[in-house]
């Protein structure tokens, strides 16, 4: 009996070390990535992810495309902000290729010289930063 | 059985464990042969915040989970790297210095004077380029292409030169290097030319009430120097320069790398003029005969890792200068009527320190440290009349910024302490004091992210000859439409006065000193305080497709009380409170223009109307000209392997100024109630070799403006007229000189 409640314990013990991600934690650095192409996209993708609540920061990189943030997950989760990125037009990138689309009403709401799903567009980009990460993938 | 059953449940978990892992190492593409990791790296999973940081030798370990496809690598300073991880073999990557692929990008596309459409404050940046459009020399000479500045001489005698911001004197500004007051007490008048021009990296200068986190003196604005950095500057830089009245000036500097963490430079300055230079024949010299002998060594730490930064400098300075007379002799003729003559010798000491501490997983989050100590001797005589200052200074500053929230509330907050002990011999009277400031201050700062700021600061000092009081200050910036930002700021200011060391030019004339006595604690006077506000449009616009930008500027400084330096009676400088009303109006508007590749005109029009109520009624401040009307046109050819030319003109006019009333002198010695205007014209040519190596010659003065008599009753220095306090025109005319800089990259 006795075996089998230390067995037990270690047994949890070990698995709560995997299961520690779960943790809700005030300070909690999460990555996702976020479409866009320029330094006006930067900033409505900083701004839209601040303006959730519980986001304390946000930095989105326009080589990489990565946007970091600090937020508290007791006051919001993932999910949350990348809707609230959506919602200004931005689509927010998953494995595998997928992809979490914003509207085509909240995409047509971005400034003509940041829409990021026209191939012309992003070839007027080209030679500022936007090949960085092409060549990177 | 049961052992070994317990023996394999506990194993499996641990086995899961050790297959579920990735690994790798981490290096710097810079350094590929000595295969070092690089310590700190942040690893985590794509989309996850599953992530760790390397170690020491540059090794991760980080869960894995058949979900995870992609790893990013981020490094400050470094390129970050999104990696697809198709095996869990332990990867080796390489980082790239973020700084390799678009230095020379930003270097080219980087104006030399940078408007900030963005800061809630209106401030600028001077960066090193505008900075050597003045080749010489050192601070005070650094802001002839600036119109949000003007450059006065502030006597005959010592070629000094006196800044003015918002047609205000620079005991009204708040001149700090890194964020430390440095200009101030017994260094206000030749301060500026303790720093040599070749180590500023960049000047921030603001306009208005500014930051609260300085402290509460700065009335009409600030200017911050920022030195070159032992991290960053070239490991060996070299500058002379001599012009054609007999001013030589060497600069070097050694920089060194100690470690990763530690770097030092070593930075020496001479200056020397031993040339007597009479050229108006009045019998005094137009320049003093001039050395200096200036020394800082900068100790530098970085730990990009731990988020600690720090700064220790130590600096020497030794100036002397000899004026008056061409044929005083120190020697024999000091404390004689044989001749007049003057000699003012400075000796100074300085050591500050900083440290910044931002915490790795916070990057908005930080506190910071500052200490500086200084101690400032200068003796000196003018003719008969003796004026010796000792001035011991401390400042500290410790500083917390946070967020409130989220970083759209951002604030600092901190405590300061101040101390300044000065001991001053008069002729023959003693002054001492001792100041003592605590205080505390909180700084909030909004920014919606789309068109609006402020900032609000609060502070509260307690200052042992001024008492308990509040330094509010308040900055608005609004952007109505594109490429237009509009600011408005209000703050007050408050500070004691420091009669004698600001106004020593007073000592080389007859005029008696007169401080009137209201049992004040400062020289028997009260604290000067003043409320400044004003507001300022920036709109950037295209000019047939070429940048372009307009600014007005709108300020008014309204002071509760002056010290009023009132110099109204030619035999006398009065020093009294202010009864009635003292404003300082200023109106400026600047142009920017870039009008083709390589070629751009800065443009300013500026307004002053400065008015106080002296004993002898209400009269516009004297040696002020109303009006100003600054150019600048600059052109650079294109830089092939850093081969290049540049040209500079700068062209001023100063408008007509009003002069002390001098009605009361003998016929000989009186002066007009106002004199004209007149215009200067500067240039400079600078040719580039190489990275290494450039030279440049220019002019000064090139229309050779003098004024004639720049002495009053020069034939006369003992007898009760002598006066060299009234300077309104250049005293030197046309002036060439020329120089060469080399680094060692």
């Amino acid at each position: 009996m006795k075996k089998i409640i230390l067995l037990t314990i270690l047994s949890v013990l070990t698995l709560s070390l995997t299961a520690q991600e779960k943790k809700k934690d005030k300070n909690a650095k999460v990555t996702f990535e976020v479409d866009g192409i320029c330094g006006m996209c930067k900033k409505r993708i900083e701004t839209a992810a601040l303006k959730t609540n519980g986001v304390k920061f946000a930095l989105w990189n326009v080589k990489t495309h990565q946007l970091n943030l600090i937020m508290d997950e007791r006051k919001t989760d993932v999910l949350t902000v990348q809707k609230n990125i959506n919602k200004v037009g931005h689509d927010i990138i998953l494995e595998h290729g997928k992809k979490m689309e914003s509207t085509l009403d909240a995409y047509n709401s971005v400034h003509p010289c940041c829409k990021y799903r026209d191939g012309k567009i992003i070839l007027n980009h080209e030679g500022e930063l936007k090949k960085v990460k092409k060549t990177k993938n | 059985m049961k052992k070994i059953l317990i023996i394999i449940l506990l194993i499996i978990p641990s086995v899961c464990l050790s297959q579920d892992e990735f690994k790798g190492m981490i290096m710097d593409k810079n350094n590929p042969k000595d295969n070092l990791g690089l310590e700190g790296v942040s690893v985590y999973w794509l989309n996850t915040n599953v992530g760790t940081t390397t170690n020491q030798k540059g090794w991760f370990t980080l869960p894995y989970k058949p979900t995870y496809k992609k790893i990013v690598i981020s490094y400050i300073g470094y390129k970050t790297d999104t990696l697809t991880i198709t095996s869990l073999e332990p990867i080796h990557h390489f980082l790239t210095q973020e700084g390799e692929l678009h230095e020379i990008t930003i270097e080219s596309k980087r104006k030399a004077v940078q408007k900030n459409s963005l800061t809630t404050m209106n401030m600028f940046t001077v960066n090193s380029e505008e900075l050597l459009k003045a080749a010489c020399c050192n601070l005070a000479e650094s802001f002839e292409t600036n119109p949000s500045i003007d450059v006065n001489f502030s006597d005959a005698l010592t070629g000094t030169r006196q800044i003015q911001m918002l047609g205000l004197k620079s005991p009204y500004i708040l001149i700090t290097q890194e964020n430390i007051p440095v200009i101030g007490g017994a260094s206000q008048v030749f301060g500026l030319t303790f720093t040599p021009g070749t180590w500023v990296k960049s000047i921030q200068i603001s306009k208005g009430a500014g930051t609260v986190v300085n402290g509460f003196e700065s009335i009409s604005g600030q200017i911050n120097t920022e030195l070159v950095k032992p991290f960053s500057d070239n490991p060996v830089f070299v500058n002379a320069y001599a012009n054609a009245n007999g001013r030589l000036e060497l600069n070097t500097h050694f920089n060194k790398k100690l470690n990763n963490k530690w770097s030092t430079g070593l930075y020496l300055h001479g200056n020397y003029r031993g040339q007597k230079f009479d050229n108006n024949g009045d019998n005094f010299l137009d320049m003093p005969l001039a050395q200096q002998l200036n020394v800082m060594n900068r100790w530098q730490y970085v730990n990009q890792e731990k988020g600690w930064v720090s700064f220790i400098n130590l600096r020497y300075l030794v100036d002397e200068k000899q004026t008056g007379e061409v044929n005083f002799n120190p020697t024999l003729d000091k404390g004689t009527t044989n001749a007049w003559g003057s000699e003012i010798d400075t000796k100074r000491f300085d050591i500050s320190t900083k440290v910044g501490y931002v915490f790795p997983e916070l990057p908005y989050q930080s506190f910071g440290f500052q200490f500086a100590y200084s101690n400032h001797k200068q003796t000196s005589y003018f003719g008969l009349r003796n004026y010796n200052i000792t001035h011991e200074s401390i400042y500290s500053n410790l500083l917390f910024n946070s967020i409130i929230g989220d970083t759209r509330h951002k604030f600092k907050t901190g405590i300061s302490f101040i101390h300044d002990g000065y001991n001053e011999l008069v002729n023959t009277t003693n002054f001492n004091r001792v100041e003592n400031s605590v205080g505390t201050f909180f700084e909030y700062a909004f920014d919606d992210l789309e068109n609006f700021s402020y900032t609000a600061g609060l502070r509260v000092d307690h200052n042992n000859l001024i008492g308990t009081f509040v330094t509010p200050r308040l900055h608005f910036r609004y952007v109505p439409w594109e490429d237009a930002t509009l600011r408005a700021s209000v703050g007050r200011g408050i500070r004691t006065a420091n009669i004698f060391a600001e106004n020593q030019q007073l000592f080389a004339s007859a005029r008696q000193i007169n401080v009137a006595n209201v049992n004040g604690n400062i020289y028997g006077l009260d604290p000067e305080i003043a409320w400044n506000y004003g507001f300022s449009y920036l709109q950037k616009f295209n000019l047939f497709s070429k940048k372009a930008d307009i600014t007005f500027d709108y300020y008014v400084t309204d002071f509760n009380n002056q010290i009023v330096v009132d110099w109204e009676n030619p035999q006398q400088i009065s020093f009294y409170n202010l009864e009635g009303r003292s404003v300082a109006n200023s109106f400026q508007v600047e142009v920017n223009i870039n009008l083709a590749k390589g070629l751009n005109l800065r443009t300013a029009y500026k307004y002053f109307d400065v008015v106080t109520d002296y004993k002898s009624g209400r009269l516009q401040k004297p040696l002020q000209p109303r009006n100003r009307f600054f150019a600048n046109l600059s052109y650079e050819t294109n830089s092939e392997n850093f081969n290049q030319w540049r040209f500079d003109l700068t062209f001023n006019a100063i408008g007509s100024q009003r002069l002390p009333n001098t009605s009361t002198n003998p016929a000989q010695y009186q002066l007009p109630a106002f004199v004209n205007g007149y215009q200067l014209l500067n240039s400079q040519v600078t040719k580039v070799f190489s990275k290494k190596f450039e030279v440049y010659i220019g002019g000064e003065n090139l229309t050779n403006k003098r004024q004639l008599d720049p002495v009053l009753a020069a034939n006369d220095p003992f007898g009760a007229n002598f006066d060299t306090t009234i300077v309104y025109e250049p005293i030197f005319g046309t002036m060439y000189y020329a120089g060469l800089r080399f680094r060692i990259d």
